[in-house]
Formats: structure tokens, sequence, C-alpha cells
């Protein structure tokens, strides 16, 4: 198999940090091994930057094998590139051709601060997951396993919503900038499993209050986040969050369980996300999306009023 | 005028709100606003189905046309509260719609330079909010086209003002065009609608999805050609 190599062009998003305003820089990578993975390929202009004295363009990943979830930039406007179901550290330069000019950019959501280049703060999908994503248990020796019985597709369910790896591509692609695919995945593994029922109603609730009051935007069921999930994650979960949190709502008793974490995402130092297991800060009012709802459904009480006042007067009107 | 007495405040108001605080939390959060979107969504397209239904009395000829109009006023109280009804349904829809649209717009302050679809959009939901907006403003031409509110209906009969305001093509063509926008935005609202709700099911999603693109042409082709029609009766 003998290899090609390409000349490229990169227009790749620079910024110092997150109070820069950041801009797009040209690069020029020249002799492209197209057997290289993107990540590669931007490892070798970061080494010709380095030689040049530059400041090397920063990114985040780990594990290079699609399985971690911290790679991913957009890819000439799409998240994880142009390939189907798959990470950004495995797209292939061969899907590339001679010549390219192509534009990377960082996840661009106001929940998700650019802390440099590439690199946002992943941290509010974090806090979503501290509202709730987990089940408790008790400590002590470890249950049987294979005690409570599950069928086969139910666990297979679990298993694809359980498949997210929590890149945030969905947020990343999503025209309104929404965490519901993200949120749903992690709803649904819990809330298919038996173990998961007990807290399900108080899960639904919290992890959605918290998403809410993040700043992602609202879910208007565009699809697009399935297309681009790396993981394949379907909407169906998205229905499944849905049902989840009206019964909630409406039938349970719980209530909303905001995590004790919820501080601005602002207010993070710029540090990558893998290396801040930072205390949990004290809790600040997260008012704006509350304020938001209190005005809508303010707006709701009063319409209905009118609307009552106007119907009585209108029959009154009708039968005289 | 003497007001009702259970909407004087009463001292333990507060209270009571507070208790409601599950329902304003419910629908104040983003799957709530989606519901209630659904919710007065699916009511509209009961109502188009019935309009289209009722209008097709048209094709029956002038008696036919008037004798339905004559019958709907006949039912005095119950069409009060059927139009108050759908007043406040449709006040819901345009107001929660705003908000949506004004919050996800403020949910990616930089936008990218490169937009490219990875699939999954269709320009049904990409153009919800401007279709909507759109079809606010033909609501409102066409109330005060042909509304007994508007229009003073005692001396002339429905069928009469209405082939009045066909003859000029111009009402046609906005009137047929009106029709597109209304089929694009029932395209996307349609499955959306039972997605939202947690309708999701592999056995019925493609019937419902199916369904949602049927009920467009239908609506599309039953209104978009009964101006048209009228402009050639005329
Ligand atoms: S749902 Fe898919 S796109 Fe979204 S965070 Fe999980 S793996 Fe990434
Ligand atoms: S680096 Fe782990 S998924 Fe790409």
């Amino acid at each position: 198999m003998g290899s090609d190599t390409i000349n490229i062009t990169l227009k790749v998003w620079r910024q110092k940090n997150a109070a820069d305003k950041g801009r797009f820089e040209t690069i020029a990578v020249n002799d492209v091994d197209s057997h290289m993975s993107f990540l590669e390929m931007l490892d070798t202009a970061n080494e010709k930057l380095i030689l040049a004295g530059k400041d090397p363009i920063a990114f985040d990943n780990d594990c290079r094998e699609g399985i971690c979830g911290t790679c991913g930039c957009v890819v000439d406007g799409i998240p994880h590139g142009p390939n189907k179901a798959m990470t950004l550290c495995q797209l292939h330069m061969r899907k590339f051709a001679d010549g390219d000019v192509i534009a990377v950019e960082p996840w661009r959501a106001r929940a998700f601060k650019v802390l440099k280049d590439l690199m946002v703060d992943r941290g509010p999908l974090d806090k979503i997951i501290q509202a709730g994503g987990y089940v408790s248990v008790n400590t002590g020796s470890a249950p049987d396993a294979n005690a409570i019985p599950i069928p086969m597709e139910v666990a297979e369910k679990a298993m694809d919503a359980a498949a997210c790896i929590g890149c945030g591509a969905c947020v990343a692609t999503c025209p309104n900038a929404s965490a519901m695919l993200f949120v749903s995945a992690k709803v649904s593994q819990l809330a298919l499993l038996p173990q998961g029922k007990p807290e399900a109603a108080q899960r639904a609730l919290s992890m959605v209050a918290t998403m809410d009051a993040l700043g992602f935007g609202n879910c208007t069921n565009h699809k697009a986040c399935e297309a681009v999930c790396p993981k394949e994650v379907s909407i169906v979960n998205i229905a499944r969050l849905n049902r989840e949190f009206i019964k909630a709502g409406v039938t349970s008793e719980a209530e909303v369980d905001l995590p004790l974490a919820l501080v601005p995402a602002a207010e993070k130092s710029a540090k990558p996300r893998a290396a801040s297991p930072e205390a949990p800060k004290p809790a600040k009012p997260v008012a704006q999306s509350t304020s938001g709802g209190m005005v809508l459904t303010g707006s709701i009480y009063i319409l209905t009023f009118l609307f009552v006042l106007g119907f009585i007067w209108q029959s009154l009107a009708s039968f005289l | 005028m003497v007001w009702p007495l259970p909407l004087i405040p009463q001292p333990n108001c507060m209270e009571r709100m507070r208790t409601m605080a599950w329902l304003t939390q419910t629908l104040g959060s983003s799957i709530g606003k989606k519901v209630l979107m659904a919710v007065s969504g699916l009511s509209f397209i009961g109502f188009l189905a019935g309009h289209l239904a009722g209008n097709l009395t048209i094709y029956g000829g002038a008696d036919a046309f008037n004798g339905y109009a004559e019958q709907l006023h006949a039912l005095g109280p119950f069409l009060a509260v059927a139009e108050f009804g759908l007043l406040g349904l449709f006040a819901i829809h345009v107001l929660v719609g705003l908000v949506l649209f004004w919050q996800n717009f403020q949910a990616r302050p930089v936008r990218y330079a490169v937009n490219k679809s990875p699939g999954g959009k269709t320009i049904g939901s990409a153009t919800m909010p401007y279709t909507g907006v759109l079809i606010l403003l033909f609501i409102i031409f066409h109330l005060s086209n042909f509304s007994r509110f508007f229009v003073d209906q005692s001396a002339t009969t429905i069928y009469q003002i209405v082939s009045n305001a066909f003859a000029n093509p111009v009402y046609v063509g906005l009137y047929v065009l009106a029709m597109l926008v209304v089929a694009l935005h029932v395209s996307h609202g349609f499955w959306s609608l039972f997605q939202t709700l947690g309708l999701n099911h592999s056995k019925y999603m493609p019937a419902i999805t199916v369904l949602g693109v049927v009920l467009s042409v239908v609506f599309a082709l039953g209104f978009g050609f009964l101006p048209v029609y009228i402009a050639f009766m005329a």
C-alpha cells in the first residue's frame, strides 16, 4: 500500500485565551501522509510551528482511538469532520485531496467557552451529570451479577444510549446549541434499567433544569445531532427523555435538585478539562433561564386570564 | 362592574402560586416549551383539517358554501368557545415560538465561519420561525379579508365576499403562496410534535413521518386550489 502525500492549507481558529477575541490563521501544511489521522496532521503542523518559534495549535485529545470523547473540532462546518459515526481522531487525511483548504473551528455554543484555539470547556456537560446522571448504591460487597434479570432488548437499548462518550458534537452541530442528545443518552441509559428506576423522576427533572440553567439552547427536533454523533446515539432517546420529563413533572413529587457545583462556566480558569478535578464551589443562583420561565409562564397566565374574560364577554354578547 | 369573586387576590394567593411551581417549572423548561408548541400545533392541524373540509363546500356552489357558513354561525356560543380557544392556543404558539427563537439565537453567540449540514435538518425544520411569522401575517390578512369581526356580512353573502376578493389575481397569488408556506411549516411540525410528546416508536414513526408529508401536500393542494377555482368561476 503506497502512501500519497498531499499539500493542504489549514484555516484554523487561533485564540490566546478565553478573553481573547480570536481570529482565523492560514497555515500551509505540506507533505502530509494520507495515512495520517487528522490529529497527527495537526501534530505535524505543530512541530513546524514550534521549530519556527511560534505557538502550536492547542487541541484536546487523549485516547486517539475513538473511545474517550476528548477530541473534536468542527472541520469544514461539520463536527468531527465529514465521516459518519467517527470521532475526529479516527478521521484520516485520505479523506482530503491535494490542495484542499480545510477550515478548523472549535465547538461553538454559549455554554462551551473557548479556552484556547480549538479547546473548549465542556465542564457544563459534567455539571449536568452531577445533577443526576448516576445511581445511588450502598457501599459494601458487590451485588450478585444477574440478580435482576434484564431482557436482552432492554439491555441493548441501554447500551446504545451508554455509547455516548460525552464529546459534545451534538451541541456543536445543533442549530440551537442544545445538549438534548447528550442528556437524553445519559437519562436513557439509566431510565431503561431497573437500577435506574428509583431515581428516574428526580434525575430527569434535575438534569433538564441544569441543562437549561447552563445556557444550552432548546431542542426543536432538527435531528442534526443524530447525524454527527460519532456513536450514532439516536433521537429516539430524546423522545424517551421527553416522556420521562413529562411523566416526572406531572405525576411525581420529585423536585429539581440543582448540583452544588453549578457555577457559571465563565469563572473557571483556562485549564484543560481533564486536568481540573476541582472542589465544588458554593452554589450561585443561576437566574437567567428561570426568569425566562417566569416571564413565559407569567405571560401565559395573563393571556389565559384575558382569554377567559374575553370569552365570558363574547358568550354574553352572543346570547343577548 | 363587579369582579367575579375568585379573581380577587386572596391573602394566601402567593402561597397558592408557590405550590403551582411544579407547573411553571415543567412548562417553562426547554421540554415544557416544546410540549406547549406541540399541543397547540396539533390543535391547529385538527383545525386546518376541519377548515379544509368546510371549505370544500365551495365546490358545491354558492348555496352550499353560504349554507355551511350559516350553520357555523348558528352554533352561537359554541362557535365563540372554539374561536377563543383557537385564539388562546394561537397566542401560546406564537409567544412560546418567539421565546424559543430568541433563546436559541442567543445560545450560540459566536457563529461558525463555515456552515454545512451534516444531514438531519430539512428546509422545513430550518425555516420554522420564519414560516411561522409569515403564517402569523397571513392569518391577520386572512381574517381582515373574510372574518365576520372585520367584514360586514349582513348585506353580502360570504360567497360574494370570497369571489370578489379572488377576482383580484394578487389575492390569488398571495393565498397560494401562503398555503405553500403552511405546508412547509406542517412538514416539520407534524412528526416533530409526536417526537416532542415522546411518541417516537419504531413501529409508528415511519407512518407518522409519511402522514406529515401527506398532510402538508393535502393542505397545500386542498387550500391552494380553492382561490384558483373561485377566480376561474368568477
Ligand atoms: S450524544 Fe453523541 S455527539 Fe452527543 S456527546 Fe454523546 S457521543 Fe458526543
Ligand atoms: S481522542 Fe479519544 S475519542 Fe478522539
